[in-house]
């Protein structure tokens, strides 16, 4: 390595060690958002307040309501009529409320079955829905035990035999923190980068040393080196915590990981670079780098929403964003194994997406002024 | 005679922006010789950093050639970067790097062996008198300090050409004269070749070449000697006893045949049209005494750029109501930026129709001063009252009393003049029939008749200068703060401003200016040296040059009386 790379790297480990918000940026940033998503942020229920509504004591109702009581997904709470549970459903004490009507017990034993009403708390769709499903399997399970306990035919000649693979206890933590793991890495990658660099242009450190015999390979060197050992480090941190304090399984190789994000952290660089030298202004590059490579990362990427489930033109959207790929890949890596027909192809189009941000941002750092 | 170090041919380079284009340098030809220092001077906008730019191989000429040592620069950049030194106007220095860091870095860049380092790093420190401060960061040290280790930064291999593009602009006098004899060591040691722009016309006379640049084109290449020789005959000194000098020339620019009046001390010098004396014939000047002196570069400079005799026409502004009592007092002004003290207990007052300066370098306290007392920024100790009026109870009823012209203008520069006339005189709460009678004024009183419709960020920057003062003056303020209102106009634009400046405050308002041109200090009928916070003196600027030089004071400069108040302050 000759002198003058050696002299950049020394300048800017010197510079992040002693501005500590690129260390913020590196290190407490990562940490806080998987606290933040990891505890704060559960696509699970557990424990949700519902209202139960038994119109007329039996020995039936009784049974089923306890099916709710020794659950962990519900926290039943009994009304004495359907109006005080519909109240509490309208404050929000109550998400939902399963209504046994009188004649639970009677219609039981008769040939029409006996309904049961729910009433759902519709305003978030997505937990509405978990509830729903939530209650009907409730149902079922104890419609099965009960009748089996008759000895009576089932009505229904087909069951269906659920099997849950790669996260059987359907933790949603599994899957959303190594989707983190790759928003961490965009934000190191990219924002860093995108504002050390927009920060020489608006300090003017650059001007005096253009017109040194330094070449611009030996300053794009300068500048991946030290961010991308920094953005290793919160690589690090992130699965650390992951694996440690989230109890993710890691079930796939160890290098595979460790080189899929090296590639997948080129690819940030090269895009916080190329935003850096084509806005040279810390706030602009800050905000470019926060709308085109982390929001993306969020909310395209696969990490929080399905893509399979999103509109055909936001799917073909979703595969220009790098992060999509990355997520994939650590999806898979963490819950399902070494899966080579998932992790070679998105490898690739990291590959392809590292050599084509950081090729554009060699070509547009000139070493001139316009 | 030696090869040329640079050679330019024909050489243009025009900027785009949006809507416009700007054309920087225009069919320029000039060589720069080698072994001297040869001074580009001329206004901000003249080109001198294009120019610069150029030379150094951060931007391609449109057309033309650019030769630096020999070689092509717009093909070998490489090549001449390895062999010449440049500093920026801002030399980025990182801040967060120690002095010595800063020179290893570029040690680095420049391709320094170890070996090397120790005997030139020791004669660079010993040059700059950085040695004592090795282990401070670059953003701890003085302005003057930061320009000094940023010359050091580009001395690391000893370059053939030096290229330093405005070294001294806002530095401190002190530290301005140890750059200047670090640049003459440079040329008689090491046999240097200097370029080196400027926009201190009295730097001029310290370059053996000085190369005239004016709205992109060479206006004059020779010895600043032979700048100032067409003139002999027609310079003269004038005085008159018991008159303000700037009275004095207000009446002496108005008499006929007077090319340009400016302060010099307590005289007056005059430039006229012929080699002949003024008549000092009219009543208000009798007992004026008139000599004749050399010429200086300045004389041949305005010469060269002033096309028609006449001077500017005078300011007629409407005569205020004198208040009795102080307009601006002001005592034990203290500001602290959590530990860092900016301005320490100063304490002065101006009075109706006085020109008051606030002199100093970047970072002396100057523009905090001035924020204090319009009002901006909240005081953290001592007494300011303004117009009569306490700002820390009622800062928006002294408001309304006071104009104010900030450094960089404060125009919106995408309305027109018309538009920032309307808007401002609106913001001072002028309505209908005085509305349209002061945006009148002020369109015919600074001659912007003609730019009503144009943006005014694509006026020159004198105009912009105009439009600003008009601005200021919507709501005919009694009390009128300037903060460095001619840094990096041209001189002619420079003593239209000061003509402006005399003729309000002889209609009674008050006036605080600050500025780092020393020479402006004398159109001031009192003054205060600032450095680090402090006022170092205070009084008119006979009494300031008598207190820090003492008997030989009458004819000095301000620059040395500054000088050696900060060599006694050093001394104490």
């Amino acid at each position: 390595m000759n002198r003058r790379v050696r002299g950049l790297l020394r300048k800017e480990f010197l510079q992040v060690l002693r501005d500590p918000s690129s260390i913020a940026i590196a290190f407490l940033m990562p940490a806080f958002l998987l606290l933040l998503f990891g505890y704060g942020v559960s696509m699970d229920a557990t424990d949700v307040p519902l209202g139960l509504v038994v119109e007329q004591p039996s020995a039936e109702a009784e049974s089923f309501i306890g099916v709710f009581r020794h659950s962990r997904y519900f926290s039943p709470r009994r009304f004495p009529d359907r109006a005080a549970a519909q109240q509490a459903l309208g404050a929000g004490q109550v998400d939902g409320v399963v209504v046994l009507p009188g004649d639970f017990a009677a219609r039981l034993r008769g040939e029409v079955g006996a309904p049961i009403q729910l009433i759902v708390n519709g305003v978030n769709a997505n937990s509405a829905r978990l509830l729903q499903g939530y209650v009907e399997g409730a149902w079922r399970n104890w419609l099965e035990r009960e009748l089996g306990a008759r000895a009576r035919p089932l009505g229904q000649p087909v069951m269906l035999q659920p099997r849950i693979w790669f996260n059987p206890g359907l933790r949603s933590r599994n899957y959303l923190v190594p989707g983190l793991v790759a928003i961490n890495m965009t934000l190191v990658g990219a924002l860093l980068t995108a504002l050390v660099m927009a920060r020489e242009w608006e300090r003017g450190t650059l001007e005096a040393m253009l017109v040194t015999p330094v070449s611009m390979r030996e300053v794009l060197i300068g500048k991946v080196l030290p961010y991308f050992v920094l953005g290793m480090g919160g690589m690090a941190l992130s699965v650390a915590m992951a694996l440690w304090l989230f109890l993710v399984p890691l079930r796939g190789s160890f290098w595979v990981l460790t080189a899929c994000s090296a590639l997948y952290l080129l690819v940030a660089l090269g895009m916080g670079l190329l935003i850096s030298v084509t806005t040279r202004n810390q706030f602009v590059a800050g905000m470019v780098a926060i709308v085109a490579t982390f929001l993306p990362a969020f909310l395209l990427s696969g990490m929080l929403f399905d893509i399979d489930s999103m509109p055909a033109a936001v799917q073909w959207i979703t595969h220009l964003v790098a992060a999509r790929y990355f997520v994939a890949i650590l999806q898979t890596l963490f819950l399902a194994g070494d899966v080579w027909g998932v992790i070679v192809p998105n490898s690739l189009a990291l590959l392809a997406m590292a050599l084509l941000f950081l090729g554009l941002a060699r070509r547009r750092m000139h070493k001139r002024l316009e | 005679m030696s090869k040329p170090v640079m050679e330019v041919d024909v050489l243009s380079k025009s900027f785009r922006l949006p809507g416009r284009t700007v054309q920087a340098l225009r069919d320029i030809n000039l060589q720069v010789a080698a072994g001297v220092v040869t001074g580009l001077i001329g206004p901000d906008g003249a080109g001198k950093t294009t120019l610069m730019r150029l030379a150094a191989g951060l931007l391609l000429p449109d057309s033309g050639t650019i030769r630096v040592l020999g070689q092509d620069v717009a093909s070998e950049s490489l090549a001449v970067q390895s062999q010449i030194g440049y500093m920026p106007q801002r030399f980025g220095l990182y801040e967060d790097l120690s002095v010595q860091e800063n020179l290893d870095l570029y040690a680095d860049l420049q391709n320094v062996p170890p070996a090397n380092r120790r005997e030139r790093y020791d004669e660079l420190l010993n040059m700059t008198g950085l040695g004592r401060f090795t282990r401070r960061l670059a953003g701890q040290l003085s302005g003057g300090m930061k320009q000094k280790l940023g010359l050091a930064c580009t001395l690391v291999r000893s370059p053939r050409l030096l290229l330093l593009d405005e070294p001294t602009v806002g530095v401190d006098p002190l530290s301005r004269r140890e750059l200047w004899s670090i640049v003459y060591r440079l040329v008689e040691q090491e046999g240097m070749s200097v370029l080196l722009s400027t926009a201190y016309l009295d730097e001029a006379e310290r370059c053996a070449e000085v190369i005239l640049l004016h709205q992109g084109e060479v206006v004059g290449h020779d010895r600043p000697a032979a700048f100032s020789e067409p003139l002999r005959g027609r310079s003269f000194r004038v005085r008159q006893a018991d008159t303000l000098p700037r009275r004095l020339q207000a009446r002496l620019a108005k008499l006929p045949d007077v090319f340009d009046a400016t302060v010099q001390g307590q005289a007056v010098r005059l430039v006229m049209q012929h080699a002949e004396p003024p008549k000092l014939d009219a009543d208000d000047l009798s007992g004026a005494h008139c000599e004749a002196v050399s010429p200086r570069f300045e004389d041949g400079f305005i010469d060269l750029l002033r096309d028609s005799g006449s001077l500017q026409q005078v300011l007629r502004p409407v005569p205020h109501e004198v208040t009795p009592g102080d307009a601006i007092s002001v005592s034990g002004l203290t500001r602290r930026f959590g530990d860092f003290v900016a301005v320490r207990n100063v304490s002065f007052a101006v009075a109706a129709g006085e020109v008051f300066g606030l002199l100093g370098a970047n970072g002396a306290g100057k523009t905090t001063t001035f924020r204090m007392l319009c009002g901006l920024l909240p005081v953290s100790g001592g007494e300011v009252s303004v117009a009569g009026v306490d700002l820390r109870r009622a800062p928006a009823a002294a408001r309304a009393r006071i104009g104010y012209m900030s450094q960089k203008f404060s125009l919106y520069g995408n309305l027109t003049v018309q538009q920032n006339l309307e808007f401002f005189s609106r913001a001072y709460g002028l309505r209908g029939a005085r509305r349209r009678e002061r945006m009148a004024w002020a369109l015919r009183e600074l001659d912007l008749a003609g730019f009503v419709g144009a943006a005014s960020g694509d006026l020159p920057l004198g105009y912009k200068q105009r439009l600003a003062l008009a601005c200021a003056l919507m709501h005919e303020p009694d009390i009128l703060f300037l903060d460095e209102p001619t840094s990096g106009v041209d001189p002619l634009a420079r003593r239209e401003f000061w003509s402006h400046i005399n003729a309000l405050a002889d209609a009674g308002v008050a006036v605080l200016v600050t500025t780092h041109f020393m020479e402006e200090a004398e159109y001031c009928d009192r003054l205060a040296i600032m450095a680090e916070g402090e006022i170092l003196a205070l009084g008119t600027p006979a009494e300031v040059k008598a207190r820090s030089l003492g008997s030989e004071a009458s004819d000095a400069t301000m620059e040395a009386a500054f000088i050696a108040l900060i060599e006694d302050g050093e001394a104490a």
